[in-house]
């Protein structure tokens, strides 16, 4: 199997810390990773978005025009990118900053899930990108939940490892939230 | 950056050309920050010094080639690397170690140019590459990663084919490879048996020999005689390391070509395009020197038509023109840098069937 | 019998290309015995750049690296970091050093390099014929200064030895000349404890030698050595810039 899946968002999202999870649980599991970031001239601030690419065999390209899964984590990824989901595929959405209205793509699924007010609730806004990566995990069936709490040990600075344990919750929230989304 | 129990390592590109001359057993680096190639520098100023390596972020492009030239002289292997207005200037010093055959290898991750240009992910630096990119009329060694894979076992090729030629040694990428990160295998460095530095100005003192490295040739005939040395070595390296990688050419009605990043998004392209059922193959060029001339006439024997794809308005394109038959046609497209430069496979299926339409109508299904 | 005069082993037995009067031989000569008086000769590694000095290694007899014009300092300094037990010296003109290797120059100085530097003022591109230098002294004519170098449009001369003094990388800067048996010794002294101070790796050692370019001067060999006495030392005042045995 090749699984593709783009994120994006404002920068201090953690649009990039959610690619490299997603990398690491892939390598976990033993798939091949392309891990293609977009970067700009500034380096804070502005748009992050980042592409992950993983597969048994070659990941082949890692630019993907029409993404399988997006995941947009505020307006503006919304409004530029959910058009871009390949027909069949899935668009994450973080409903607290984002208004779908209008969306009429009868050939992608939606899944709103608001993202910030779930990771405010656990404590912490800043863990919404965790909440994004239980969210696609669960939705695409390409990674287990417990791989990706695995991979934070990998994808977090050893420092910041005691944070561990609350990223762990706000995975499983994600997760238990997009579940909630496909089944109503 | 941790090994992990598969055995693979997830690295950006940069990281690995730097791990990988750790492996090669590089001893000296020198450096001059440039985006988007400053991984490298900052990898090995902390791991090169560790081992007990030299590392100086030189005065300037110019000063960091000359140290590698003075460095390489003395028979260690050494590096430098940089981007497009970076290597304009070490192009000096890259002419005189091409004088004086000294080996030494240089990293290029291109960006856009002319000028300051930007740094979106260009090819347009592959006629500088290719051409020698210095004054005098001399080749180097150019190799084009297209993958983080590629960069690690490329840069350590690198090292061997530029002591084993005494031919200065290009690794040729672009901010895309750069900046990626993929899962890769730290390959162990190859044990093969390459010539001893019997050349190398270390001092006297044990061989009690005077070695010089030098390019002035004033001598009756000598400057003559060593172009014709140096052109019967661009074609034993044309005749014995050509690299290139070949995908479902064997049916295939277009070719496509491309190499470094291009290729890797035109290989899922063109397995898209087989899926639909058209006869699309690939042909990526990995040395671009020596360029595996042969390989593209021998496939232009039964394809006749090729698809060259490079961010650029059209380089490379020279040299497959001038290495498949005559009949042979090639057909162009092109992304200059720029913002969004680098295309999607879904946008090289496109080109794709479009030019595949032409080449039915010219030859029947 | 006792030996009061023979050619220094580090020097080959080989006549100069120099044109008559010039001071490059001699300034060769006091650098090889540096290198007899220290036994070094064996583990050294001379730089080369480019102009009258670059065929160093037809006359030494050590391994020599050519330099790209002015970036013997640079060469050196990869060749003296990847073999920090060797001894590394660039041989340099003014054009070479002051002019378009002045970047080089510089940063080695002040990276404190162990090496060291013989520079040969002689107010003029020797090599190319005699076009006006870095260290050209002001009204002095060349070929590229028909009028006399204008201060106001060249720019004065650079004062090397000085310059360098204020970094503190480097151990030792000296100015000397070679145009009378007295600047000789005072020469051979200063070049001798460059080289010591580099044995004892001490840092960077720089000696600017002010020499003679009879040919392009458009001198007899006397008349030229007068002129360092008469219009250069006013101007280059010879003497020891930076010493850090004395700091």
């Amino acid at each position: 199997m090749r699984y593709d899946v783009f994120i994006a968002g404002y920068g201090g999202q953690g649009v990039l810390l959610a690619g490299n999870l997603i990398s690491y649980a892939a390598i976990l599991e033993g798939k091949n990773v392309s891990f293609f970031p977009a970067y700009g001239v500034e380096k804070r601030g502005g748009a992050a978005m980042c592409t992950i690419v993983f597969a048994d065999g070659d990941t082949g390209s890692p630019i993907v025009g029409n993404p399988s899964v997006a995941i947009c984590l505020n307006q503006l990824s919304f409004d530029k990118y959910s058009s871009k989901v390949k027909a069949g595929g899935v668009c994450i959405v973080n409903l607290s900053l984002v208004n779908t209205d209008g969306f009429s793509d009868s050939d992608v699924f939606l899944i709103p899930i608001p993202m910030n007010q779930i990771a405010q609730d656990l404590g912490d806004i800043r863990m919404v990108n965790m909440v994004a990566c239980g969210a696609y995990a669960s939705i695409s069936g390409s990674l287990g939940i417990d791989t990706l709490g695995e991979a934070l040990k990998k994808a977090i600075p050893e420092k910041n490892h005691a944070l561990i344990p609350a990223n762990i919750r706000a995975l499983e929230a994600g997760a238990e939230a997009a579940n909630a989304r496909r089944k109503a | 950056m941790s090994v992990n129990e598969t055995g693979k390592v997830f690295i950006k590109g940069n990281e690995a050309v730097a791990m990988a001359a750790l492996e090669a057993g590089c001893k000296c680096y020198f450096g001059y920050p440039i985006t988007p190639q400053s991984d490298i520098p900052e990898y090995l100023s902390r791991e090169l010094v560790k081992r007990g390596g030299v590392f100086i972020q030189a005065e300037s492009e110019i000063g960091a080639i000359n140290m590698l030239l003075g460095a390489s002289a003395t028979g260690v292997r050494a590096m430098t690397s940089s981007s497009g207005p970076g290597i304009s200037l070490k192009q000096e010093g890259i002419s005189y170690m091409a004088g004086a055959e000294l080996p030494g290898v240089i990293v290029d991750i291109m960006r856009a140019g002319p000028g300051l240009g930007g740094i979106d992910a260009s090819q347009a630096d592959y006629f500088q590459a290719t051409r020698g990119g210095g004054h005098g009329g001399y080749r180097i060694i150019v190799l084009a990663p297209a993958s983080v894979q590629e960069m690690y076992d490329l840069t350590m090729l690198a090292f061997d084919l530029s002591d084993q030629y005494r031919i200065p040694a290009l690794v040729l990428a672009d901010s895309a490879i750069g900046q990626m990160k993929e899962s890769i295998v730290l390959n162990a460095r190859k044990q093969i048996s390459l010539p001893d530095k019997s050349w190398a100005v270390r001092g006297r003192a044990g061989d009690d020999q005077q070695n010089v490295v030098k390019s002035l040739y004033l001598g009756d005939g000598e400057m003559e005689a060593f172009h014709w040395k140096m052109h019967a070595r661009y074609q034993t390296l044309s005749d014995y390391e050509c690299r290139w990688e070949e995908v479902m050419t064997t049916d295939a009605k277009l070719i496509v070509t491309a190499f470094g990043s291009t290729s890797r998004i035109a290989k899922t392209a063109i397995t898209m395009a087989r899926e639909e059922g058209l006869k699309v193959g690939l042909m990526r060029p990995i040395s671009l020197f020596p360029f595996p001339k042969k390989a593209y006439a021998q496939l232009s024997d039964h394809c006749k038509y090729f698809l060259d794809i490079e961010l650029s308005t059209g380089q490379m394109i020279d040299d497959v023109r001038l290495s498949v038959a005559r009949d042979a046609e090639v057909f162009f497209y092109g992304r200059p840098p720029g913002a969004g430069s680098l295309p999607t496979p879904e946008e090289l299926l496109e080109q794709i069937k479009k030019f595949y339409q032409t080449v039915i109508s010219h030859q029947g299904d | 019998m006792k030996t009061v005069f023979k050619r220094p082993d580090s020097l080959k037995n080989v006549q100069t290309h120099f044109c008559p009067g010039c001071h490059h031989g001699s300034v060769h000569r006091l650098v090889a015995e540096a290198l007899d008086e220290h036994k070094i000769r064996s583990e050294t590694i001379g730089v080369a750049s480019v102009g009258c000095s670059v065929f160093l290694y037809g006359y030494f007899d050590v391994d020599v690296i050519e330099s790209p014009h002015g970036r013997a300092p640079a060469v050196a300094t990869g060749a003296k970091r990847a073999r920090p037990d060797r001894i590394v010296f660039t041989y340099q003109g003014d054009g070479d050093l002051a002019a378009i290797g002045m970047s080089e120059i510089i940063h080695a100085a002040n990276r404190g390099e162990d090496f060291t530097v013989i520079f040969v003022n002689n107010t003029t591109y020797g090599m190319t014929g005699g076009q006006m230098a870095p260290t050209t002294l002001p009204g002095q004519k060349t070929s590229t200064s028909p009028y006399g170098r204008d201060v106001k449009n060249d720019g004065a001369p650079f004062k090397m030895a000085e310059l360098l003094a204020q970094l503190e990388g480097v151990a030792f800067t000296a100015r000397v000349a070679v145009n009378n048996p007295k600047n000789v010794l005072q020469a051979k002294k200063m070049i001798s404890t460059a080289f010591r101070y580099q044995v004892e790796k001490k840092g960077f050692s720089f000696i600017e030698v002010l020499a003679s370019c009879p040919t392009n001067w458009g001198m007899q060999p006397l008349a030229a050595n007068q002129r360092v006495s008469d219009e250069m030392i006013p101007y280059f005042p010879l003497g020891i810039y930076r010493n850090t045995a004395n700091l």
